[in-house]
């Protein structure tokens, strides 16, 4: 594992003026991943969040070129960037797609998985707030198991488990998937270096807290988010090459993902059982995870 | 220098796209425009064009890619049909009203179901208001020139274009065409240079959340540039002809001098038609065409004096607005409508889903309108069975 070194004072190409909600995860985390790859970064940008965040013609709060594109075409989009770059022999550009939830895990998901199958040379960054907030907070299959959104209300909570994207992205055994949270900047700007070091399709899932959807307080986001990797709810990890998994964070005093939930408005409702089962979903992700390591 | 070859339609499309050397190409195969996706690969593969071809997983994909590449500023091309063109519904938009001058070609196919391979304009047409150029072609040799001429339209006026050509009849059909050499294409078509493209150093956001203060100028700039598009079209063409010599205007009118119907039509018809009014014309009947060579930009003004000293004119659509009737016939009606000595239009069906046109279909609607003693509005339905 090469270390490289991280500069929070890094230049700031996420700039003031945008439209985020106050404590937005998802803003401190574009603020992060630009603050690593710097300004020969080109932005593929689909409907999400974000495309409100950036601001309306004719401003723009981000210091490098973006593309808003379709909502399912972030992958496909970066990957003719990228084309189009490579044909004027321009190289050393990240060609960054950044999509939420949605645009990843469910709608983008076809033209994700057929980018990583041809190894594009672009970096595919999900930010996960776990549902469409952009559209008024429903649920999409990243939403956790039991999660209220407008889509799943409380009287019907969300019966299904969160769909394990890195799992999937690894599994085209690409050169490089990473999780990362908004908790810990060190780490998340340590894989964003990394990823723009590497050749080849790249994947990050950064967990990002976003107060509007998930009930809580908007000076909450950093520690909900660290709380979501000490309760192992959210774990950082990498997978090179589909094979290699590396966990970059472990907690040392774990926290039950009990204390996860209770700080959030989403989860209010649960009942013992659901709490129990969703810790229980916990625990096996976690050993899985343990396993692959131990025997990569 | 010429060579002459015989290529099919989707050969001609591939040899276009060399010669105008395309820089990025991503396509996803569907029949009858599979030839097109495999010559290409060969073509890229052995370095006769420098490009980069991205085999994606489905024509949505396709469209998303060429649009990066075109934002990326590279001169980028696509080609489809039917269930493949309707799946790119919501790119062609972006395309469009995003001012990227890509190329798509459509193989015209009917759409499904009743899973049709053949041909039917109904595809194409139903992608009418995305803000692409849409032009149909009659012959090998106008596919291949149309891929040069197109871009360099294209381009000048920052505006997408789908090239038309129907299956089988052309896609699949040999005929000589005559391939220019690589300097006189370069020479009409020089390599693309946008002012509008994703810079590093000039980092702006393309696309972004748009106002009502701020969209509806949008459209209206790229009504401009459609409305600006007919003159290009023409001043290109003659360029074109400058260079190659021939002469693509938005229309051709063949035999219309001292005609009193002519046939109206779009596509490989046209040429069945010009068989037909030579033969009815040796008969001595007052008959003549109207080929639609452009149908976006709508050439409203060039059709209309055209069509003035007409008395009828029988327009065939191979195509339909379910509920309503064939698209070119509403087009042309609704262009003639202000015009107080506009012929009458007498619209026909026919063809649909591949069934064949024959001289004698078209004869049958020539004669039909000729011996009309009404003005027939509602559309004839061409050899349909009972
Ligand atoms: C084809 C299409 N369907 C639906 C939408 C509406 N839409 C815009 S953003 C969005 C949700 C985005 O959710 P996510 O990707 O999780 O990002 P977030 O808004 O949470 O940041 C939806 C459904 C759209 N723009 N395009
Ligand atoms: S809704 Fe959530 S993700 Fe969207 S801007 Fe507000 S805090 Fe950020």
């Amino acid at each position: 594992m090469t270390e490289t070194a991280v500069d929070l004072r890094a230049p700031e190409l996420c700039g003031p003026g945008h439209l985020a909600c106050q404590g937005c995860g998802a803003t401190l985390a574009m603020r992060y991943a630009l603050k690593a790859l710097g300004e020969r970064t080109i932005i593929a940008l689909p409907a999400c969040c974000w495309s409100v965040i950036a601001g309306p013609f004719p401003y723009c709060n981000l210091g490098v070129p973006v593309y808003h594109c379709a909502f399912e075409t972030a992958a496909a989009t970066a990957s003719g960037i990228r084309a189009g770059l490579d044909m004027q022999g321009i190289e050393d550009v990240t060609v960054m797609a950044w999509a939420g939830d949605g645009g990843t895990f469910d709608i983008g998901l076809q033209a994700l998985s057929a980018a990583a199958e041809r190894n594009e040379n672009i970096l595919f960054v999900c930010y996960d707030n776990e549902a469409y907030m952009n559209t008024g907070i429903q649920r999409s299959s990243a939403t956790p198991f039991s999660a209220w959104t407008t889509t799943t209300p409380e009287s019907s909570p969300k019966a299904d488990r969160k769909k394990d994207i890195d799992r999937i992205m690894a599994a085209h055994s690409i050169p490089y998937c990473a999780t990362a949270s908004v908790g810990y900047p060190e780490d998340l700007m340590r894989k964003f270096l990394k990823a723009k070091g590497i050749v080849g399709m790249r994947f990050i899932h950064v967990l990002a807290p976003c107060p509007a959807g998930w009930k809580m307080a908007s000076d909450m986001t950093v520690e909900i988010a660290r709380m979501a990797v000490e309760s192992n709810v959210f774990p950082l990890y990498e997978v090179e090459d589909g094979v290699r998994y590396h966990i970059t964070y472990h907690p040392k005093r774990p926290i039950s993902v009990e204390q996860y939930l209770k700080v959030q408005g989403r989860f209010k409702h649960l009942t013992p059982e659901m709490v129990a089962q969703f810790t229980a979903e916990v625990h096996e992700r976690w050993d899985r995870l343990q396993r692959d390591c131990a025997s990569s | 220098m010429v060579t002459t070859k015989v290529l099919m339609g989707n050969h001609a499309v591939s040899w276009g796209v060399m010669r105008a050397r395309v820089q990025m190409i991503s396509a996803y195969p569907i029949t009858p425009q599979t030839q097109i996706v495999e010559e290409l690969s060969e073509i890229c593969a052995s370095g006769r064009l420098d490009a980069k071809f991205i085999k994606v997983e489905s024509e949505h994909s396709a469209m998303a890619s060429v649009i990066g590449a075109s934002a990326a500023g590279v001169r980028a091309f696509t080609a489809t049909s039917a269930q493949g063109l309707a799946l790119m519904h919501e790119l062609l938009h972006w395309a469009g009203l995003g001012r990227l001058p890509v190329v798509l070609v459509d193989v015209n196919r009917a759409m499904a179901p009743g899973w049709s391979i053949w041909s039917d304009q109904t595809d194409a047409l139903s992608q009418r208001d995305t803000g692409l150029m849409q032009w149909y072609c009659e012959t090998n040799q106008e596919v291949l020139d149309g891929v040069i001429l197109g871009y360099k339209v294209a381009e000048r006026v920052r505006l997408p274009l789908m090239l038309v050509l129907d299956a089988f009849l052309l896609s699949h059909t040999y005929e000589p065409v005559e391939v220019p050499d690589e300097e006189s294409v370069d020479a009409f078509l020089p390599p693309y240079r946008s002012e509008y493209k994703l810079d590093l150093a000039k980092p702006a956001a393309f696309g972004p959340l748009t106002s009502p203060e701020h969209y509806m100028e949008l459209r209206y700039r790229q009504q401009l540039a459609f409305e600006e598009a007919v003159d290009v079209i023409i001043e290109e063409g003659k360029r074109f002809r400058e260079a190659f010599g021939r002469d693509y205007g938005l229309i051709e009118c063949y035999r219309c001098e001292g005609a009193e119907v002519a046939v109206l039509c779009a596509g490989s018809m046209t040429a069945t038609a010009r068989e037909t009014v030579d033969q009815m014309r040796e008969e001595g009947k007052p008959v003549g065409l109207i080929k639609l060579r452009v149908f976006r930009p709508f050439p409203t003004a060039i059709l209309r004096a055209a069509l003035v000293p007409l008395k009828k004119v029988a327009v065939l659509d191979r195509n339909i607005s379910a509920g309503a009737e064939g698209i070119f016939a509403q087009e042309v009606k609704a262009a003639m409508c202000n015009v107080p000595s506009a012929p009458e239009i007498h619209p026909y069906i026919l063809g649909l889903g591949g069934r064949d046109i024959t001289p004698n279909t078209i004869r049958t609607a020539l004669e039909t309108t000729l011996e009309s003693k009404t003005r027939n509005d509602i559309p004839i339905w061409l050899e349909l069975k009972e």
